[in-house]
């Protein structure tokens, strides 16, 4: 490492998808920017290091450390109480790390399920000696160790503290940049203590374009069974969208084209468990049961809307699910589709 | 703790008639399970998922809401509300491997104290049956991960049902 006296970067990635590293370089030329304001000192998915190079350095090291990924096996949370003590600022950056996102789906299963999906009841899987992959094989030369994979998915700030949460499935490169600007430019961030930058503060909707009115909807649709109308609420034409109960900060980028938000930046302000928000805003649109429905009737009628949103819990918790208030399902039920 | 298992229902009544239900099965002397833990909430509709799901996450068994009959609500509407956060409440609940009997909505009037008091009992024999949730300790206890909330702690650290049962 050169000793140029500029501050140094790190990028890791653990459950994720690559697409948060994707999201940095999309900032543009300006990553020459961050270039020459940074050193960087551990990017697997840009530059050489290994794990050992981070190991030899002195403790609050890196000073900037972007943490993509979900915690999914023993691996993924070594490598985050490595770079939580090497890094001065520990950043979760993406939804993964800041909320579980798709990996933490996973915590509607269990690790047995997921593995004899993987291993075994797949059509395309032939595997007669029910062979699964082992934390620990002897061999004549000793043992062989591989990562645990873990029953339940965490966010990172489960298993670390860490300074800032970055949120979007990816985060917005507008945004990355106005943080990573901030930064260079010395600029003060607010107070550390897991707080989130790079996002808005107030609901999805306050930022949508799309023109609202009364919602009074008969039943969902999925995206496939409607064109929507231009211009208008999704939600009101009873296209899903987590617009009411998601942060803002994207821009409404997917509202705008016509595609419900899904929910990715994470609950907004004041709110705990995303999923319950937006199904307390969903019980609000449907306009099925009134006054002059029989009281036995009532029950069945509004089920039937509700059942027109199939798998509520992979919906409502898409990416939310780590930092649900349950968290995961009880492990001795199974999954109902 | 098991053989000493009493069900622990976390009841949000509303204002209007099912608190007063609930008060006029006492001034009744009505004799009924003593395991529901009322709430007074202005209304049925008032109760966000949040408030069961927490319930449920921090040591309850189940859940009883309580709100006016259909028509009857003192806000017009708040109940139908309630009714349909309930019904989607329950699809997700389903998801979660958490059992119908464990959140339950009941209409009781205020002349109705009977018919809350029938509705505690029956959900306490429910919930006797289904055995203790404990969500903490038994479903996200011990799952592997090292630091602070495995089973080491999720131990020393007393269930809800241990700190509030007399």
């Amino acid at each position: 490492m050169s000793a140029n006296g500029k501050p140094k970067f790190a990028m890791y990635w653990a459950a994720s998808c690559g697409g948060c590293e994707i999201a940095v370089l999309n900032i543009g030329d300006k990553i020459l920017a961050v270039d020459e304001a940074f050193d960087v000192a551990f990017w697997p998915c840009a530059a050489d290091f290994k794990v050992r190079d981070v190991e030899g350095y002195p403790d609050g090291y890196i000073d900037l450390c972007l943490f993509n990924g979900a915690i999914r096996t023993s691996e993924n949370e070594e490598m985050a109480h490595l770079l939580r003590r090497k890094s001065r600022v520990l950043v979760a950056f993406g939804s993964c790390a800041h909320e579980g996102c798709i990996p933490a789906l996973a915590n509607l299963t269990t690790a047995d399920a997921i593995f004899d999906t993987v291993y075994q009841s797949s059509v395309s899987v032939d595997n007669p000696q029910r062979l699964r992959p082992q934390p620990v094989t002897r061999v004549a030369e000793g043992e062989l160790r591989i990562p645990v994979f873990y029953e339940r998915v965490k966010a990172l700030d489960q298993v670390v503290p860490v300074d800032y949460i970055i949120p979007g499935c990816p985060p917005e490169p507008h945004q990355i940049w106005a943080v990573l600007e901030a930064i260079v430019t010395g600029a003060t961030l607010p107070a550390p203590g897991g707080t989130i930058i790079g996002a808005g503060k107030v609901a999805v909707c306050e930022e949508c374009p799309l023109e609202k009115h009364e919602k009074t909807i008969q039943r969902f649709y999925r995206p496939q069974e409607i064109v929507p109308e231009p211009g208008v609420c999704l939600l009101e034409q009873g296209i899903f969208c987590m617009g009411p109960a998601t942060r803002s900060g994207c821009d409404a980028r997917c509202p705008r084209v016509g595609m419900g938000c899904r929910g990715c930046y994470g609950p907004m302000d004041g709110v705990e468990d995303q999923g319950a928000r937006m199904l307390a805003a969903l019980a609000s649109v449907v306009g099925v049961g009134s006054l002059r429905d029989e009281e036995s009737e009532l029950e069945h009628l509004i089920d039937a809307v509700m059942a027109t949103l199939p798998d509520p819990a992979g919906t409502l918790y898409r990416f939310s699910m780590a930092h649900s208030l349950l968290e995961r399902a009880r492990p001795a039920a199974g999954v109902s589709p | 703790m098991s053989e000493s298992y009493e069900p622990v229902i976390v009841g949000f009544l509303c204002n209007w008639c099912s608190y007063r239900a609930a008060d006029l099965a006492g001034t009744a002397r009505l004799h009924y399970a003593p395991n529901m833990r009322p709430i007074r909430v202005m209304c049925s509709g008032r109760v966000e998922p949040d408030l069961v799901l927490k319930a449920l996450r921090e040591g309850a068994d189940g859940v009883l809401i309580a709100g006016c009959h259909p028509g009857e609500c003192h806000y017009v509407e708040g109940n139908l509300k309630a009714l349909r956060r309930y019904v989607l409440l329950r699809r997700l609940l389903r998801q979660f491997g958490i059992e119908e009997a464990r959140v339950q909505l009941v209409w009781a009037s205020a002349s109705e104290g009977t018919v809350l008091a029938d509705a505690v009992n029956r959900m306490t024999e429910q919930l006797r049956a289904l055995g203790p949730l404990r969500w903490r300790q038994t479903v996200l206890g011990g799952n592997g991960h090292q630091p602070e909330d495995t089973q080491a702690s999720a131990a020393s650290q007393p269930a809800m049902e241990e700190a509030v049962t007399p």
